[in-house]
């Protein structure tokens, strides 16, 4: 697997969680993703960024392409130093929340993604990682 | 930051979503409807969202809270011009907008409002009548 391209974002404020939809709708329409598949992980990235914002004091984007020399793909990782996540199972399930929102961001965003890896421990911060291929339903 | 428009027809409220929002003008468009609902006593509100290339679930919350808090006020909110690749996408999110009533463009959405309209009079009218 090859990297090709890699840019670093900060996600720190509302019009951040604006900038980062353009900036993923950018490179997803630049690998070729289809209508729906940039509409899916833009959306993903939303709702990711914002759950940066409320719960993790903000923190930053990394965006990646991808190339494994048979498809193309983009990877996005959300990193924060906020307080961590103590139960990652219950933070996942559909209308958890801790705060205001609705808690469709975390499982929502897994299910507009191909791949889903979340890392967080109290006190250590959270890493949300996810992965969609062009061309993967 | 910027601000949604809306524009007064008739009995009706029209508002037309021409930028990505952030958290905060989509709040203060909602806000903003509210108090535009009780001050022209609208019966209705359409709300256009056919540029929108992306709803999350804040966009879409404040969509279906804005649609609640007007039929409280005694009025009916059409939401209207979805793209299909949005609809698809905040199906799979989990979000399916339970009790926002759409339409496929501003046209039918606004027959759809002056029909809704039209039959809270004509049932007021009969009330009327029996009594």
């Amino acid at each position: 697997m090859q990297t090709t391209k890699t840019e670093t974002a900060p996600v720190r404020s509302s019009a951040d969680v604006v900038s980062v939809r353009h900036l993923v709708r950018r490179w997803a329409v630049e690998l070729g993703f289809t209508l729906v598949e940039q509409t899916k992980i833009v959306t993903a990235a939303s709702e990711l960024a914002r759950n940066m914002i409320d719960y993790g004091g903000g923190g930053e984007l990394v965006i990646e392409s991808l190339d494994d020399g048979i498809r193309k793909g983009l990877r996005l990782v959300f990193q924060d130093q906020g307080p961590g996540i103590p139960d990652i199972q219950a933070a996942l399930r559909d209308g958890f929340t801790s705060g205001s929102g609705m808690g469709l961001g975390l499982g929502g965003a897994k299910r507009l993604s191909n791949e889903f890896d979340i890392q967080s421990a109290p006190g250590q911060g959270t890493r949300v990682t996810i992965t969609r291929w062009k061309g993967v339903s | 930051m910027e601000r949604i428009p809306i524009l007064k027809m008739g009995k009706f409220l029209l508002v037309s979503i021409q930028i990505d929002m952030d958290d905060r003008t989509a709040m203060t468009l909602q806000d903003d409807l509210t108090g535009q609902i009780v001050k022209h006593r609208a019966k209705g509100v359409l709300i256009d969202i056919s540029s929108l290339d992306v709803v999350d679930s804040f966009i879409g919350r404040m969509l279906a809270n804005t649609a609640a808090m007007a039929r409280i006020l005694d009025a009916e909110t059409v939401v209207v011009g979805m793209q299909p690749s949005v609809a698809i996408t905040l199906v799979e999110l989990g979000l399916s907008l339970k009790g926002v009533r759409s339409a496929l463009n501003v046209e039918r959405g606004m027959e759809l409002l002056q029909r809704i309209a039209t039959d809270i009079e004509s049932e007021a009218a009969d009330a009327d009548d029996e009594n």
